[in-house]
């Protein structure tokens, strides 16, 4: 029984074009991020060619206003949107899910607690309170970006799972193991968490591009990493030396391109699980 | 419904507390003297070095303790002394950022509230047929998915570098001083209207979406099945989905503020539009710390501010909560 | 005959084919009569109540017909069954907890569905109104918000909702399911008093609780496997079934007044065919302890004994 729900899971998915859309262009942008590098010769930060070149056999993506190859700086970028998305977007889940199940499965005064806390969270704007903390950092990595973002992305993910646990506390299958004598978390990990994993999921593509978003504001207020390239940075340096004025759109459309298309296959991506696992949104 | 207001004025109240805590707290416990740092990083002010490493000290008391700098800084705030701003030097920083308000509530209010309308119209329009299904929503999610800059920039490049049809920097066209002419309200609605247009599409898509997928759940929904069943016409059906899924849409509002505030910030910057995000950005730029700490707080306030208006809202569209039941948190 | 069913097949669509849920139905309900519908979980009954008045994807009409008062129903076509739902053919659903539209007063929501329906809602509130005392229900309850009643409550303001237009012919899906004893019994009768005060002249009353049947059904139809197994008054079903699969479904109830849990029955081994692919012949064979050679063709749905209908070729044999 539980193969036959797996193999019609398996037939939904491949049938969903939602689906298989954003799962190819995620799959198209990470390959150029592995490949990419390999393809270029150049460290992306150095000065190798004519200035402001527009794309040609040698600069694919052409120079920018100081001979940097934007090609370079493409891929580099490409990956410091990967890593945000999966660590900050990863972090932020973690949280969430711990919270929420926490809040929703202990209820009572923890959950009071917990809930105002995500409240609060929720609401404090969560640009202003990283641009507060990144201004004060003398040496900002990925990393770093990444851990501040997940620490402050996590709160609607903690409601929704919170609510979720709720609905599945009240299952007959927890109680049973809860008469039965099972330790909270374990029930948490053995009873609820297998029955939400397809919810869970959902909540950290979500996540992932909530990261990168994030990640490109940063950055191109001059916030991002010091000592990495990244498709915010490479934005912010566009409109700083005056790629906007100067027309050369080489320097800003890729950048930005690529985080419309990775976040917007993320979003369509969702849809399509979404519509896989639950039937109700199924088109007959 | 007085519980539902108490506990949401509990939360806000909270809210701005450890906000400014938090606005405190970091000079203070990053790692060095705050006034050094700050004083490394001013260098390039050559004449106001002295005057400011003075005023820096005697601003941050480092030389009482840290529960008396504390409250001493509430102080200061409560008298809305934020401090002097190094940017402007030596207007107070309450003053640098009331000059700049104007301008975020004439971009942010009307662009948030015309992608809300127009997005959730559009998107409960979009559920009803197949073929504008099929072009609206990937659309939707293509605006949704596109970070508010790289809008802002394509935009300030195709209409305002290429098509010479909008400016692309500034208030207002810097050959005017500000006077209550036509001549000068033109000039703003064009430096307005770019700024405007980029946040107004990004929001739209997202609501467009965002209901779209509410009325579907909706319309799958046991009362629709049922009213449905009784022969009840699509428009009735129909209405009542859209009237529900309204609701979570306006929590969505609330919950979107930080992004939608985020992205007013980003687009500033690109317009060099005189707005909040554009005194950040020099704030950051400057090394102005107290310009930043008090952008920072007006931030909050105004987040609050928003989500205190659209709890009222919620009211007000969500019956329950006015039949003293309990509805959905906002 | 107030209902009659011919031929009717309504099928599931779904990856792997058609699932024939309801597969060559034929029976006929008299006027004024409750016929309960029976059958463990997946057997059609739910199937066939919903596809007389919502027939709706993933379920798709094969043929049959569908004649209420000698008119023909026409429950392929969506639209054109809005003027039979509600006036002459009712529903009380399952999901009676959250029929109502939870951001609505009651009474706005009825008076916008009558509106709707081009009916006046003040010309009707009088008769609204005592119909909400019959089920004691205040008349105020049409100015709360559906999540201001109880469970019980809103059970019965459903009731009164579905039953308003007086439809000839009122689908009763699993009524008593969500409720605690006391009340099932309470909701059991006042679906009878509903029939005598003429609120609905028949009923189908779907449910897996036959002891509920019995207290309020004048007759008992027994579903196996998307087709018809047995119909006869409740009183024969109970004390003198004659399919085997009913004498083997009342014989494996506790005692009457116990409801057993809707999971297939403990008391009948084996399980019930998958309707993907249903087999040839009798459906019940492979778990039917008297099947026999004739079984591999399919029985007719008989009379054997006036109102007695019976589908099995030992009975047919028997009273040869």
């Amino acid at each position: 029984m539980m193969n036959l729900k797996k193999n019609e899971l398996l037939y939904f998915a491949l049938r969903n074009n939602k689906l298989k859309v954003g799962l190819a262009i995620l799959l198209f942008f990470a390959v150029l991020t592995v490949v990419g590098p390999l393809l270029t010769d150049y460290p992306p930060f150095d000065y190798i060619g004519p200035a402001a070149a527009p794309p040609s056999a040698e600069f694919w993506f052409g120079t920018t206003t100081f001979g940097q190859d934007v090609f370079t700086q493409f891929v580099h970028g490409l990956k410091a949107s990967f890593l945000v998305g999966i660590v900050g977007g990863g972090l932020g889940t973690l949280l969430g899910i711990l919270i929420g199940f926490i809040a929703g499965y202990r209820g009572g005064l923890v959950d009071e607690i917990l809930n105002m806390l995500t409240n609060i969270v929720l609401v404090i704007p969560t640009l202003a309170v990283l641009l507060i903390i990144v201004a004060y950092l003398e040496v900002r990595g990925l990393f770093i970006e990444s851990i501040f973002i997940g620490c402050t992305a996590w709160p609607w993910a903690a409601r929704a799972i919170r609510a979720q646990t709720f609905s599945l506390r009240s299952r007959d299958f927890v109680d049973l193991a809860r008469l039965s004598g099972m330790k909270s978390l374990k029930v948490i990990f053995t009873e609820i968490a297998p029955n939400m994993m397809s919810y869970l999921l959902l909540v950290f593509i979500l996540q992932f591009g909530g990261a990168v978003l994030i990640a490109a504001t940063l950055d191109f207020i001059g916030l991002g990493p010091t000592n990495a390239i990244s498709l915010g940075l490479m934005m912010n340096n566009a409109v700083l030396w005056g790629a906007l004025i100067l027309g050369i759109w080489w320097w800003f459309i890729p950048p930005g391109l690529a985080i419309t298309a990775i976040v917007g296959a993320l979003y369509v991506t969702n849809v399509g699980l979404d519509e896989v696992f639950n039937p109700k949104l199924r088109e007959m | 419904m007085k519980r539902y207001f108490g506990r949401k004025l509990l939360v806000y109240i909270l809210t701005f507390f450890i906000a400014v805590t938090i606005d405190w707290m970091i000079p203070r416990f990053m790692p060095g003297n705050p006034v050094d740092v700050l004083m490394a990083r001013a260098g390039s002010f050559a004449g106001a070095t002295e005057l400011m490493h003075d005023y820096y000290t005697k601003v941050f008391g480092l030389d009482v303790p840290l529960w008396q700098q504390y409250i001493n800084f509430w102080g200061a705030l409560l008298h809305g002394d934020l401090g002097i701003s190094v940017y402007v030097f030596p207007k107070p920083v309450a003053e640098v950022i009331m000059d700049a308000v104007p301008f975020d509530i004439f971009l942010l209010v009307p662009s948030i509230l015309l992608s809300w309308f127009a997005g959730n119209w559009f998107g409960a329009f979009a559920a009803r047929s197949k073929r504008l299904d099929n072009t609206i929503l990937p659309l939707g999610y293509i605006l949704t998915a596109t970070p508010y800059m790289w809008l802002a920039m394509l935009l300030a490049w195709t209409l305002g570098i290429v098509f010479e049809v909008f400016p692309i920097a500034g208030g207002y066209s810097f050959s005017l001083t500000p006077t209550f002419s036509w001549v000068f309200i033109s000039s703003l609605f064009k430096h307005w209207f770019l700024p405007f247009i980029s946040l107004f599409l990004v929001g739209f898509g997202g609501w467009a979406i965002g209901m779209r997928n509410m009325i579907i759940y909706e319309l799958e929904a046991d009362y629709s099945h049922y009213l449905e069943a009784l022969g009840a016409p699509r428009k009735l059906v129909r209405k009542y989905a859209f009237n529900n899924a309204v609701l979570p849409q306006l929590t969505g509002l609330a919950l979107q503020l930080g992004v939608i505030v985020a992205g007013a910030l980003v687009t500033e910057v690109v317009f060099s539009y005189p707005g909040i995000g554009y005194l950040i950005l020099q704030a950051i730029n400057t090394r102005d710390y107290f310009l930043l700490q008090g952008c920072f707080l007006f931030i909050i306030l105004g987040v609050l501010l928003a989500n205190f208006v659209i709890d009222i809202a919620y009211v007000l569209v969500d019956p329950r909560t006015r039949a003293g039941m309990q509805g959905e948190s906002a | 005959m107030s209902l009659e069913v011919e031929n009717l097949k309504v099928y599931y669509q779904t990856l792997r084919g058609d699932v024939k849920a309801l597969d060559d139905v034929t029976f006929g309900l008299n006027s004024g009569e409750i016929m309960g519908l029976a059958g463990e979980s997946g057997c059609g009954k739910t199937t066939l109540g919903h596809s007389l008045i919502r027939l709706n994807p993933p379920m798709k009409f094969i043929e049959g017909s569908v004649k209420l008062n000698h008119e023909e129903l026409p429950i392929w076509d969506m639209e054109k069954m809005n003027d039979f739902r509600f006036m002459k053919i009712s529903i009380i659903p399952q999901y009676a907890m959250n029929a109502m539209n939870p951001t609505r007063k009651i009474g706005d929501m009825v008076s916008d569905l009558l509106r709707s329906r081009g009916l006046d809602f003040s010309a009707t509130l009088p008769e609204l109104k005592r119909r909400l005392e019959m089920v004691k229900l205040p008349s105020n309850v049409l100015k709360m918000y559906p999540i201001e009643l109880s469970g019980g409550m809103k059970q019965r303001m459903v009731m009164v909702i579905s039953t308003l237009m007086n439809p000839s012919l009122l689908i009763a899906d699993e009524i008593t399911s969500a409720l605690d004893v006391a009340s099932q019994k309470a909701v059991a009768e006042l679906l009878v008093e509903f029939r005598d005060q003429e609120c609905c002249n028949s009923a189908i009353v779907i449910t897996h609780d036959i002891s509920i049947l019995y207290q309020i059904a004048d007759s008992i139809m027994i579903m196996y496997a998307g087709q018809l197994a047995e119909k006869a008054s409740a009183e024969a079903i109970i004390h003198a079934p004659r399919h085997p699969y009913t004498k083997l479904l009342i014989s494996s109830l506790p005692k009457v007044g116990i409801k057993h849990t809707e999971k297939r029955l403990p008391g009948i081994p084996g399980k019930p065919p998958l309707l993907l692919n249903p087999p040839t012949g009798c459906r019940f064979r492979e778990r039917c302890p008297l099947a026999y050679g004739k079984c591999l063709e399919a029985p007719p749905f008989k009379e054997v004994e006036k109102g007695h209908f019976v589908a099995c070729w030992k009975e047919f044999e028997q009273n040869a």
